[in-house]
């Protein structure tokens, strides 16, 4: 057999495949027992040889079971997705020692080795994660400084919006316009009332006592609804005809989109008061929420126009012959075609928007991240800050993919009713 | 008379000048109303507008900065710290997000399952969780998390990792100005090459190796002027001095401090993710057909990449990573979270504070994260038509 020349091929399969399996083995299992149980199996090795063992020996094995066209569906299926070459062999097998090294570590400091049970820090001993924590404030980072009696208050709302945003899917179309107008005119003033209370014989909460996740809803929640009718407007305002118009749309927009939202916050906190009569006191959270309102709005009205400009002209057209007025024009024939085109940019900006909750720590405002934030500093939970940080990023993950998941399959139904 | 034919003229121009009218009287009366109570505030509290304060002494030190800088200088030179600082914690961010970037783009596209998978799986975590939160973790929980300076994890004994931030040797240059200009030389050298190889080619047919020799022309002229220009290149190695009996700096070199390091991490992870998503799309953006076509004249592998599928493809990427680029700088704001002295933490943050100019300092922070946005978007229309295809 010509050494040089030698290939593995289907001839020469019944050889091959036995060698190659057996090295990538010795490779996996080296790995698994230095990682897991500290034991170098090529101890006999110089050092630097011994540590890139595994990959030389799985490296080897690969290419030995690189064979095309085996005829064994298996073999095939795994050269082709993870063997195509000796470049993707190494990335392969680097990607499963990095899996192997690092995953049971990252594991046991999460659930195997963490802490569920006690309620002070020094329940804490196994040395993972001390989940402790986060249950002993869990109520803190929903809630915020909520009054615990009060509580319901802020559940009834928002199971209020839930059974709202649920009907309007099941409601016949007929009644779905006023659903809607009584979910961005009314809901809001009635949520707001409830949460706040002062009237009606609720016992009123300050806004500086709001916070943790609930109010990382509210922030999100009002301003989404706020800032779409606004966006909306900016956006048909810039593509208007009447230039007055169109400049103080387009320099709105820019003003917003230009400066980051940490400084409209700082200008809502620090200047706004300024430009009010004197005496005149606006609460916290509505300056909050008006200021990322007006950002938002410039970023919505941004993506609407991109659904206004894809629209063909024919659409124009069309509704200007049929005798309808602009206003009719756009909210019957346009307005419904372009927003379906734009339903993923809505959603990546309700998922900005959602994300850049936590800035609001700059007025003093403390949503889930800014409650971790004041818990990890509290004498007795020192040192916390990891757990804290993971359990608020672990919230957040799961709110935002959940959304981003959700507006690509909606975006999917949508693009195949069109076709 | 007949006044069954009057009408009032709503002519069309009427109708269109009524909705214009009422929007520029809206705006003036609410600049108007502003402006008033702004004087009446402001004469309440006993300060004037006026941008004066910007030459008075600031009195405040500020932890990490570019330029020369103390307590006697002005507020413009403590805004121009925090400017720069901006501008540093951003060009490094944008550096590393844009390799990161691409790596992961093109990850999410090969064939190998895994790799596939892998760079899925980090685009999805990363782009998910907030920007502030990830600053968050990686400052107060990973960096806190490192060893003390006297257990520094060392590399090589020449730069050295603790909780009190990355020291790095400093570059002693001497004649650094004649490196600097034998770089810029070369460039400019390379540049009247290539155009002079594109001309060669256009009339001639002539193909220069135009790679190997800009290469060489960047490589050689720098060194020549070490090896004949006096310039020299020494080291300054961070080293462990003991200040009390437990108390261990290093002192020398360069000092990384972890809010910079924190920044630019979390920055460029979460960026990166945006970039990664603009580069797979490009890539997939060029039709099958092209590559096809490319490869049936005839052209090798990586004529195809170069020649026919990155122009294109960079025809769609680029856009939006610019505007990540400009996101990423507006960004580099949340730098006040963890107290790294940039523009808002600086000006907006401690001179606001100082002084209680809210008007004039707010206004100044905010213009000039517009004028960056503005520069970088006329720059971007400017780019967007000279790559537009030309259709004829």
């Amino acid at each position: 057999m010509n050494i040089v020349n030698f290939k593995p091929n289907k001839d020469n399969l019944k050889s091959t495949l036995p060698i190659g399996i057996f090295l990538i083995s010795i490779g996996l299992i080296d790995i698994i027992l230095n990682s897991l149980l500290n034991f170098n199996l090529t101890s006999f090795l110089p050092e630097k040889i011994s540590f890139i063992a595994p990959l030389i020996f799985g490296a080897i094995g690969l290419y030995l079971i690189r064979i095309e066209f085996s005829g064994n569906k298996l073999l095939d299926k795994i050269n082709k997705n993870f063997n195509s070459s000796s470049f993707n062999a190494i990335l392969t097998l680097l990607v499963i020692f990095a899996l192997i090294k690092y995953v049971p570590p990252l594991l046991n400091w999460f659930i195997f080795d963490a802490d569920f049970i006690g309620n002070k820090k020094e329940d804490c001993t196994s040395g993972g994660a001390c989940w402790v924590f986060v249950k002993v404030w869990f109520n803190r980072f929903v809630y915020g400084m909520y009054p615990d009696a009060e509580q319901w208050r802020i559940n009834s709302a928002f199971i209020m919006l839930f059974l709202l945003v649920g009907a309007s899917f099941f409601v016949p179309s007929k009644y779905k316009k006023y659903l809607l107008i009584f979910l961005v005119f009314v809901y809001p003033i009635i949520g707001l009332k409830l949460i706040s209370g002062g009237d009606f014989g609720l016992k009123y909460v300050e806004t500086g006592a709001w916070g943790g996740l609930s109010l990382t809803f509210i922030v999100s929640a009002f301003a989404l609804i706020l800032c779409f009718p606004i966006g909306m407007l900016l956006a048909l305002g810039r593509r208007s005809n009447l230039p007055a118009i169109r400049y103080s749309s387009i320099g709105f927009i820019e003003l917003w989109r230009g400066v980051p939202l940490i400084t409209v916050l700082f200008m809502s906190a620090v200047m706004f008061p300024m430009f009010l009569p004197d005496g005149t006191y606006v609460d916290k959270l509505i300056r909050v929420l008006i200021a990322i309102t007006l950002f938002e709005a410039a970023y919505m009205a941004e993506v609407i126009r991109g659904g206004l400009q894809a629209l063909p002209k024919g659409q124009y057209e069309a509704a200007k012959s049929l005798g309808m007025g602009y206003w009719r024009m756009h909210f019957l024939i346009v307005l419904p075609q372009a927003l379906k085109l734009v339903i993923p940019g809505i959603a990546n900006t309700f998922l900005a928007l959602v994300k850049d909750t936590p800035l609001i720590f700059v007025v003093g405002l403390l949503e889930l991240a800014g409650m971790v934030n004041l818990a990890k500093t509290n004498p007795k939970w020192l040192g916390m800050a990891m757990e804290g940080y993971v359990f608020a990023g672990l919230v957040f993950w799961v709110i935002c993919y959940a959304m981003s998941r959700y507006s690509q399959n909606l975006e999917r139904k949508l693009s195949t009713e069109r076709q | 008379m007949n006044f069954k034919n009057f009408k009032f003229d709503l002519s069309n121009k009427n109708k269109n000048l009524i909705p214009q009218v009422l929007t520029v009287l809206f705006i003036l009366l609410l600049i108007i109303y502003f402006t008033i109570n702004a004087q009446n505030n402001m004469g309440n509290r006993g300060i004037s507008f006026g941008f004066g304060f910007l030459s008075q002494e600031s009195s405040f030190d500020i932890t990490f900065s570019l330029i020369d800088y103390d307590g006697s200088h002005s507020y413009a030179r403590a805004f121009l710290v925090g400017l720069l600082n901006t501008i540093l914690v951003s060009v490094i961010g944008i550096f590393f997000a844009t390799i990161l970037g691409v790596t992961v783009g093109i990850s999410r596209l090969s064939q190998n399952y895994l790799i596939a998978k892998t760079a899925e799986w980090y685009v999805e975590i990363f782009r998910n969780i907030p920007l502030i939160l990830q600053i968050f973790f990686w400052y107060f929980a990973a960096l806190r998390a490192l060893p003390l300076t006297i257990d520094s994890i060392n590399f090589y004994d020449i730069s050295f990792l603790n909780v009190k931030g990355w020291y790095v040797p400093k570059f002693l240059w001497t004649n650094f100005s004649l490196f600097l200009y034998s770089i810029i030389f070369s460039i400019i050298a390379i540049i009247f090459f290539l155009r002079y190889a594109k001309q060669q080619r256009d009339e001639f047919g002539k193909q220069f190796p135009t790679f190997y020799i800009s290469v060489a022309i960047l490589f050689v002229l720098p060194t020549l002027t070490f090896l004949i220009g006096g310039v020299s290149l020494t080291f300054e190695i961070p080293e462990l001095t003991q200040l009390s009996k437990t108390v261990y700096v290093y002192k020398g070199g360069v000092s990384i401090i972890p809010e910079l390091i924190a920044l630019a991490l979390a920055l460029s992870m979460y960026t990166a993710t945006f970039i990664a998503e603009n580069v797979r799309a490009g890539i997939l953006g060029v039709s099958k057909g092209q590559k096809e076509a490319a490869a049936s004249i005839g052209l090798t592998k990586g004529q195809i990449l170069k020649l026919v599928v990155m122009p294109q493809a960079l025809r769609i990427i680029i856009p939006p990573t610019t505007n990540q680029y400009l996101n990423l700088t507006k960004n580099s704001s949340l730098a006040a979270a963890i107290a790294y002295p940039d523009i808002v933490l600086v000006f907006a943050g401690t001179a606001l504070m100082q002084t209680g100019r809210a008007i004039e300092i707010i206004s100044i922070t905010m213009l000039t994260y517009l004028s960056l946005s503005l520069s970088i978007s006329v720059f971007m229309n400017w780019y967007n038509k000279k790559m537009a295809i030309k259709e004829k």
